[in-house]
């Protein structure tokens, strides 16, 4: 099957001599639910633009849907919908405007766009804010309303670049919902997030770029598989006496809480035992961070302080 | 199919431009009105009537296609370069750059919404004029190709002057020093033939002087200059400025990184 996306030696050089994008590759294929994640200045907001032709890359090729944005650039753009990082529609029109213009950019024809925009307010909540100005709504309004003017034109890729930075978590789960539903609708979506537990619960395949580079390209079952320790933050009886367990790497954080590393060869019922042999209760257990962090902090996190001090995204 | 959607986008963009300036019709509509009026007022009926007849015609009479101009060229500029500064400002052009939309039909959907306000403008401040002077047609023709020519002309000039522009102060630094002197001594208020030799030559440079002759043609028969100069300036300009433009477009200066 032909990729949604197709990415090769792709780099992106600013004028000022800093370099965004270090030749990455990267395929994804049609009906993906793909997570592109890294820290801040680490190239995702570049590659983006490159897609979406808002930045002009320096070398290699990029494809969508097969259609070279060299060569078929409007045909390449007719498959996109882009949902941006920061807010970029007219702050005094209203959403209906918004939409039916939007719509009309890419051909679609009034009629049908008042219908669609009707769809969409509906579905994403909007629907009695559509004759206020967009300089009215609150931040996650205008978060799914950008979200409904991506979905205009019935594109077959969504990218979404951070799309629920700020936006509480209920508002944020039935977001997760509503993209959840467009992907089983055929939709390819492309996610960047930091919130690594989104990309973890919505994601079939990830990378993780850093400095301009692509440092891991796979499924997420096999990246979280990778994972070679997890930390279990377990919440003791107050007053419990100083835990020792044999064979855990382990910290004692005050007298009820217990910070323990399990290995992939280890079980979480030999801490338990061991616990209950020393007469220590447990009354609840968690995960210190979610996997797909601790995997993205051991892949980026050496570089990522140089990253952040670098300000191209 | 492809044709079908670039007029549907064009439709669309011309759609919000005409939308813009008549929502804010306070802002962009009264006001060349309320400006022309008093200019009427004061330079027709005041002082007009001391200065006696200029090219034949009484002074009211003479200044009229001239201010009717001014305000063509002005709003014109103004439509354009603040719309799409204000655009680029609050990044909603990059609705239409992420979309099929092809440059041509950005170029053209602005200028489009530029020219709209300009004759809109133009008209108004012919209708207020009525209130002042019998207006007179010579040829309908020349004011309709004069008028469509001269606000598409300086619809481009505002679109360079947004794509260049960094701040909002940007916008009205070539309407203040450049357009304002040039419309001014572009033979709204005299006959360039009233100048010494050194400045009638001067004022054959001032590319307004052309369209605001063959504008009065069209309305009272005279002119300072040839016709054929006219409308060659006016081609001229046309198509370097749209050429200027769309070379900026696709280069994306200060429009993509």
């Amino acid at each position: 099957m032909q990729s949604a996306l197709k990415i090769s030696a792709l780099e992106k050089t600013y004028k000022g001599g800093f370099q965004a994008l270090k030749g990455i590759d990267l395929t994804v294929k049609q009906g993906d639910f793909f997570a592109l994640l890294g820290p801040n200045g680490a190239g995702k907001s570049t590659t983006i633009g490159v897609i979406t032709s808002l930045v002009n890359k320096t070398a290699g090729q990029v494809s969508v849907f097969g259609y070279d944005i060299d060569n078929e650039l409007e045909a390449a753009k007719s498959y996109i919908g882009l949902v941006p990082q920061e807010f970029n529609f007219n702050q005094f029109e209203p959403l209906m405007k918004i939409l039916i213009n939007q719509a009309g950019y890419y051909g679609v024809e009034r009629s049908v766009a008042v219908e669609r925009a009707e769809k969409y307010l509906k579905q994403l909540d909007l629907w009695d804010k559509k004759d206020s100005a967009a300089r009215m709504l609150s931040g996650g309004m205008k978060r799914r309303l950008m979200i409904a003017r991506a979905l205009m034109h019935e594109p077959k890729m969504l990218i979404l670049d951070e799309p629920t930075a700020g936006v509480d978590i209920e508002l944020r789960r039935s977001m997760w919902d509503f993209l959840r539903e467009l992907n089983q609708q055929g939709i390819t979506i492309i996610l960047t997030t930091h919130y690594l537990e989104e990309a973890e619960m919505l994601c079939r395949n990830i990378a993780i770029i850093d400095s301009g580079i692509i440092v891991e390209n796979t499924d997420m079952k096999s990246l979280l598989a990778k994972l070679d320790i997890e930390t279990f933050v377990f919440d003791l009886k107050p007053n419990s006496k100083p835990a020792q367990l044999k064979e855990f790497c382990c910290r004692v954080i005050d007298d009820h809480t217990l910070e323990v590393d399990v290995k992939k060869s280890q079980t979480i019922n030999q801490v338990f035992t061991q616990l209950s042999e020393q007469d220590i209760d447990v009354l609840s257990m968690r995960n210190k961070s979610n996997r797909l962090e601790e995997l993205f902090v051991s892949l980026v996190g050496s570089g990522q302080e140089s990253a952040d001090s670098k300000v191209q995204e | 199919m492809v044709t079908s959607r670039n007029i549907i986008a064009l439709k669309s963009i011309l759609h919000k431009e005409i939308h813009r300036f008549m929502r804010i019709w306070v802002q962009t509509l009264v006001p060349p009105a309320i400006t022309i009026s008093l200019y009427f007022v004061i330079f027709g009926s005041l002082i007009g009537s001391r200065i006696g007849e200029m090219g034949g015609f009484d002074y009211m009479s003479f200044i009229v296609p001239g201010l009717i101009m001014m305000s063509v060229i002005t709003n014109s500029y103004s439509n354009v370069a603040s719309s799409f500064f204000s655009a680029k400002w609050q990044r909603n052009v990059e609705e239409m750059l992420v979309a099929p939309v092809p440059n041509w039909v950005i170029v053209a959907g602005y200028v489009g919404g530029g020219m709209a306000r300009g004759i809109l403008v133009g008209s108004i401040v012919t209708i207020v004029a009525m209130f002042f002077v019998d207006i007179q047609i010579h040829n309908i023709w020349v004011i309709i190709a004069t008028v469509a020519l001269t606000s598409a002309t300086f619809a481009l000039g505002g679109l360079i002057n947004a794509i260049f522009a960094g701040s909002f102060d940007d916008i009205s630094i070539i309407p203040t020093f450049i357009l304002t002197p040039l419309t001014y001594l572009g033979g709204v208020f005299y006959s360039i033939s009233l100048l010494p030799e050194f400045w009638q030559g001067v004022s054959q440079i001032n590319p307004i002087v052309y369209m605001v002759n063959a504008f009065r043609y069209g309305f009272l028969g005279i002119s300072d200059v040839s016709l054929v100069m006219s409308f060659s300036v006016l081609g001229v300009f046309i198509v370097s400025l749209y050429t200027v433009a769309m070379v900026l477009i696709t280069k994306g200066i200060g429009l993509r990184s």
